[in-house]
């Protein structure tokens, strides 16, 4: 037990060396916080020009953003999950956690897209009003988010394919990206708050 | 497994930890669609209450998702996102305020 907790501190000493990189991209996702908070700022500014067009209440799906929230939320705790087997080291349980985490955020993602298309095919594109343009601007930048977080995680699979073992390097590129994808889940919390809720009252 | 490697499980959460901010999560979430759902309160009491809903969320996630706290190897992330938080509540509410105001000088609404 001694033993295990020397062990335990040396490794947390360890990831002390590997720290500027996780606050390097932390300081990133401030800067990306500064993003959404435009984008909502913008929002908040047009949720009511209409323009004669569509409100919030006859274009939104509630059914649809309740389902999207789950998926991001389930995919948050299995991520969470694949991190906790990466720092135990156990390389197969890590790539399953972060392929079921990658399938979630798939669904999430073609969700998505299905709303997207279905508002643009009954008229009510991003053209339609400053309200709608505001709503494709925030949410299609979160959608790219999440996009490029797939893509992350997609390429970190690709480079733990038949390792046994995870390096510092590799686990500071894994605790970025989960950084990034609970970021995008507390950014989705506004979203269906002030965007979807606010605007079905 | 005590508290005597809590530097390093604080870093990266146990199972108990995740699972703890999940089940907080799906309450307050439940919470807040359900508050909408059914109507029970009158829509500018819905919004304040949802609004409140959000910020719990947003607290829990940071705490048990991005293992947020305050310990010194911690200082300059949360000094870093204090000063974001700031940033972004000096932006929205400014520029709620110069667009109201604008449009109410214009005649606009």
């Amino acid at each position: 037990m001694a033993q295990n907790m020397t062990a335990d501190a040396a490794h947390a000493h360890d990831e002390h060396h590997e720290s500027p990189v996780v606050f390097g991209f932390w300081l990133y996702l401030m800067t990306d916080c500064i993003i959404f908070g435009t984008l909502f700022a913008v929002f908040a500014v047009l949720r009511d020009q209409f323009a004669g067009g569509p409100t919030g209440h006859e274009v939104f799906e509630l059914s649809g953003v309740g389902i999207e929230t789950a998926i991001l939320l389930f995919s948050s705790i299995t991520y969470g999950f694949g991190m906790i087997a990466a720092h135990e080291n156990k390389v197969s349980t890590m790539r399953t956690w972060l392929g079921v985490t990658f399938l979630l955020g798939l669904g999430f993602l073609f969700m998505e897209i299905r709303e997207f298309s279905h508002m643009i095919a009954e008229g009510n594109g991003p053209d339609r009003s400053a309200f709608l343009s505001s709503f494709f601007t925030l949410v299609g930048t979160h959608g790219l988010h999440v996009t490029c977080g797939l893509l992350w995680m997609a390429v970190l699979l690709f480079q733990t394919a038949g390792k046994t073992e995870l390096n510092e390097r590799m686990i500071g590129k894994l605790t970025c990206l989960s950084l990034f994808w609970h970021f995008l889940d507390i950014v989705w919390i506004c979203v269906f708050t002030f965007v979807y809720l606010m605007s079905v009252i | 497994m005590g508290d005597h490697i809590s530097s390093s499980g604080e870093s990266h959460g146990s199972v108990g930890s995740y699972l703890t901010g999940f089940v907080l999560a799906v309450i307050l979430t439940v919470a807040a669609f359900g508050l909408v759902m059914s109507h029970a309160m009158s829509p500018s009491a819905t919004g304040g209450a949802i609004a409140l809903l959000a910020v719990v969320q947003i607290v829990v996630h940071l705490i048990y998702f991005l293992h947020m706290n305050g310990s010194s190897e911690q200082r300059w992330n949360v000094m870093a996102f204090v000063f974001t938080v700031l940033s972004v509540l000096v932006l929205v509410a400014g520029t709620m305020f110069i667009m109201h105001d604008t449009s109410i000088n214009m005649m606009s609404r």
